[in-house]
């Protein structure tokens, strides 16, 4: 009867207080018709992965701009396998040097999105490497 | 392994997909659902219920600690609305309740509304199900926020919390029909802002007003400060009060039958419904059927008189 609706979690691991871009990244994922689960600041990789869970998402989208994200992001990714559910992707949005982007890509975040990312290219990611899984 | 067997077996994974096939109206689900239904009917249900930002969320979030520390397993159906516009949503309650994340007697699920106007999701009850036959203790559905009429909540929870906060109107709000008139307890939540005390002088009023009915319940008004868990043990107290107060009544019953015989009637109507379109849809007989409305040559009375008449003449033979 239905199509398959897709589910993606917003969310920021570790400590850095700024949300403005994960909220704004929520907001345009949602106005192309997904169902975002905003899980908010100060999240453990753990819990990220918890709720991933529990919600069944899709994919983990993960706004990061407290430098932490050689240790943040790698480890939500091993949480994930731990689980048994590295089926769901991870991509990751934030102030990430150039030079750090493939060894986050080695370590399991599907895409790495830089400063001046427009979110229709966000969109245009997901739907090509998400929602057509 | 099915859904089901691997959710009877305590795999969370297994629950949340199927709870995702439900939401999605996968025709797959329905034979996981017969399955567990079952293992269904043993877990409390508490509604929670009141107007956008009266903190619902950090309600639900204090009552899951509350029933944590009793050593109960705690569900949470958490649900936001969808766009009109886009079909999408953002679903923000789990950001009051993180602390329970990473808690195995705990599991939060957020629905979007999908379209249902009544404060709560078409998928509720069967997300309920899923988790009541996962063996949660308590399931804690907490619905949109809500204005005057979105009422569907109390076909769902045994017992529903209604959440008023100071200043949102005066008393003649308090005795209009509608959502005033589903609450089995009362709460105004954010007691410590100026006007706390009139707002539940106002609903006790009205509520000592209309307890002329049979019931051998009178909902009490309580105060809560959510964000410091002030009021949150007496709340939990009288849940426990309403939950035997339905049991030695035989109120219990009654609820039970009235919510089956709605859950039916519901099922029936779309059943008979999609039967229905199917049929009329084949061959562009239903265009047809738009366009002999559009020019009169016929009405949609007689239309839909005779399709109904057809689909039992079929069932005949």
């Amino acid at each position: 009867m239905s199509s398959r609706k897709l589910r993606i979690l917003v969310g920021k691991p570790g400590l850095d207080g700024h949300d403005r871009g994960a909220k704004v990244v929520a907001r345009a994922l949602r106005d192309a018709g997904f169902e975002v689960i905003y899980t908010g600041l100060h999240q453990t990789p753990e819990q990220i992965v918890a709720a991933a869970i529990q919600e069944d998402v899709d994919c983990i989208g993960l706004s990061i701009l407290s430098g932490a994200h050689n240790t943040l992001l790698p480890r939500v990714s091993t949480v994930l396998k731990e689980k048994n559910a590295d089926d769901i992707a991870i991509f990751c949005g934030g102030v990430i040097p150039e030079d750090d982007i493939p060894g986050l890509k080695a370590a399991g975040i599907k895409e790495v999105f830089t400063p001046g990312t427009s979110t229709e290219d966000i969109i245009k990611w997901v739907k090509e490497n998400i929602a057509e899984k | 392994m099915g859904l089901a067997d691997r959710i009877l077996n305590n795999d969370i994974r297994a629950a949340a997909r199927l709870m995702r096939d439900i939401d999605d109206g996968l025709e797959s689900a329905k034979a996981e659902l017969k399955q567990l239904y079952p293992h269904t009917g043993k877990a409390y249900i508490i509604g929670i219920t009141g107007p956008p930002g009266a903190g619902k969320s950090t309600l639900v979030d204090q009552i899951t600690a509350e029933y944590r520390g009793q050593g109960k397993r705690v569900g949470v159906v958490a649900i936001d609305p969808t766009s009109p516009f886009t079909g999408g949503a953002i679903l923000g309650d789990r950001i009051r309740m993180n602390r329970h994340a990473e808690d195995e007697g705990v599991f939060i699920r957020s629905l979007a509304t999908r379209g249902a106007l009544g404060g709560i999701s078409h998928s509720t009850g069967d997300v309920v199900n899923v988790m009541d036959a996962m063996g949660m203790d308590v399931v804690i559905i907490e619905t949109v926020g809500v204005g005057q009429d979105e009422i569907d909540i109390v076909r769902m929870a045994h017992t529903t919390i209604v959440i008023m906060v100071p200043g949102l109107g005066d008393d003649i709000q308090a005795i209009k029909a509608g959502i005033l008139e589903i609450g089995d307890i009362f709460v105004v939540n954010k007691s410590d802002r100026d006007g706390a005390d009139r707002t539940a002088r106002e609903l006790s009023v009205m509520l000592e007003m209309g307890h002329s009915r049979d019931s051998g319940w009178m909902p009490k008004v309580l105060m809560t400060e959510g964000n410091r868990g002030e009021g949150i043990k007496a709340l939990v107290t009288e849940c426990l009060a309403h939950k035997e107060y339905l049991l030695s009544s035989g109120a219990l019953n009654k609820f039970i039958m009235e919510k089956n015989a709605v859950i039916l009637m519901n099922m029936l109507k779309d059943g008979l419904f999609n039967e229905a379109f199917r049929i009329v849809s084949k061959n562009g007989k239903f265009d047809k059927m738009v366009q002999e409305i559009t020019d009169h040559s016929s009405d949609p009375y007689t239309i839909v008189e005779n399709t109904v008449k057809g689909l039992i003449v079929t069932n005949r033979n």
